[in-house]
Order: C-alpha cells, then structure tokens, then sequence
C-alpha cells in the first residue's frame, strides 16, 4: 500500500491555450492521499513544489472535514477532533470559498476525493464533481490496464475532462 | 462543546485560514471567507490585525458579513475598549454577550422580514 505517492505524478502538460476554461485546477486523490491526478488550466502562482502542495492540499481536506464533522449543530454526538473518519461519515463539507478562488470537493463512497478550483463567482458545482466522478468510472476505473493507487496516465479520461470542464459555467 | 473544545476548534481554523491562503491559484488570497458543508453554512470575517470571527449558519443564510461587520464593531467598543480586558484571553465581558445576543436577535428578526 502506498502513502502520499512516492512516484512522481508527472503533471500532464498544462492544456493547450488557458482560455475559454473556466476551472483553475483539479485534484485527484485517493484514500491513502496518493495524489491520483493533477490537471491545471489556469494557474498563475505555484508557492510549492508539486509533491508539497499535494501533501498539504490532502492535509487541508482531511482536517477541514474533521473541523466540520465536529462543528455539526445537527448531530447530537460527534467524535473527538481528528478522530479519522470514514467517508460519508459525519458532517462534511463541499466547498469553500476566499477572495480568489473557490475550492468544490466531493469524496466518493471508497475514498476517492475529487478536487476543483475555480474561480470565486462559481455557483454550486456539486453535480459537476458527480459528473466527474462517472467520467472517472467510466475511462479510469473500468481501463484493464489502470493499477488502482497509481497516478492516472489515461488520454480518454483527459480529452473528456477538458471538454466538460469547458462547459462548467 | 465545551471549552476546550472551542479552543481547538479555533486554532485548527486558524491554521486552516493559513494553508487556504497558500494554496491559491492567484495572488492576493485572504483566506476563507465561507466554508459550506451539508448541514450548516460557517462564515469568516478577518480583521486588518488577523482576528478572526466566524459565524456558524442555515446552509444559504445571505447577509452573514454584515452581521460579522456588526459583531466586529461590538469587539471593538465592548471589548478592546474595556481597561480590564487582557489582550489574547478568552473574552468575559456582560456587555459584550449582552450585546451581541441583542446584535442576533436583530438580524434574526430582520431575517424573518426579508
């Protein structure tokens, strides 16, 4: 079982031409925090190098649903801080929003996190990450020759994803 | 949740405010300003000197940052302004709660009228 990915997960080459993509960056990870897939269209500051910012983007998520998990008014019981949850479990968030960017996130019943960046004046991309999350099933997770735990290198999945991308307003 | 609690609670959000900033694709990052999870809304106003104040909400509550703006100058008369408070301790002062579950109160009516 592998951690964090200690295999380089070359970032496929920045698509052709930033214009007309309305999403930043997406991430991809795994329930291990094995960075499954990084794709970014439009990504003018890099403050770390690549298996850092992978790192501390998985760190962010991992303690931001368990800072949610424990804020829920809703439930009346809710574990300690920390305490790792199980996906689906507990209250979790879908996004967040700064002055510069919005963050959606969506994880998947197995652990399968889904990541996207975009910019602030986005509205809900809940059914955008689902949506996603089928294009992954259906050119990654059905492909006999993916490993599961290992980087994503499939072309299919990369051309959807760039089109659909495109379309999220 | 009790204090302890609270105080873990608000140093891992500080920490989380830090890394958002870190993070963003452009320059200029403030750190986050609404964080929406399934059953609640949390909305984070920072002041210039880095405090922070957040507000726990109904998915969908509008006009959270006013409020915060309100609860901000309430900090500012009731607290900051008061001889015996310590800076960087946990606030107990009546006027303040007094105030602010007044501040409430108001937003919550308000709320209702819109």
């Amino acid at each position: 079982m592998q951690f964090f990915g200690g295999s380089d997960v070359s970032p496929s080459p920045p698509a052709p031409t930033a214009a007309g993509h309305n999403a930043n960056v997406m991430y991809m990870f795994n329930r291990n925090g094995v960075c499954l897939f990084y794709r970014e269209w439009n990504r003018p500051l890099r403050t770390l190098n690549p298996q850092q910012d992978y790192k501390l983007m998985f760190g962010l998520l991992f303690s931001l649903k368990s800072l949610t998990a424990k804020m829920d008014p809703t439930s009346a019981d809710r574990g300690n801080l920390g305490v790792p949850q199980l996906p689906g479990q507990g209250c979790s968030f879908h996004s967040f929003r700064t002055n510069t960017y919005k963050l959606s996130f969506m994880e998947s019943p197995s652990g399968i996190k889904i990541i996207l960046v975009t910019d602030p004046r986005t509205g809900d991309l809940r059914e955008a990450l689902k949506y996603i999350y089928s294009l992954y099933v259906e050119y990654v997770a059905k492909n006999p020759l993916y490993d599961p735990g290992t980087p994503i290198r499939c072309d299919f999945f990369n051309t959807n994803l760039d089109q659909y991308v495109r379309s999220i307003s | 949740m009790d204090t302890n609690d609270s105080l873990r609670v608000a140093s891992l959000w500080h920490s989380m405010h830090a890394i958002s900033q870190q993070l963003s694709p452009t320059v200029g990052c403030s750190g986050i300003e609404l964080l929406e999870a399934d059953t609640f809304d949390l909305h984070c106003f920072q002041s210039l000197t880095g405090t922070k104040f957040f507000v726990v909400s109904e998915p969908g509550t509008q006009h959270m940052e006013a409020l915060l703006k309100v609860i901000y100058e309430l900090y500012t008369d009731y607290v900051l302004k008061n001889p015996f408070y310590e800076m960087e301790m946990p606030i107990r002062c009546e006027l303040f709660d007094l105030n602010l579950s007044q501040a409430v109160q108001k937003d919550r009516v308000a709320l209702l009228g819109r």
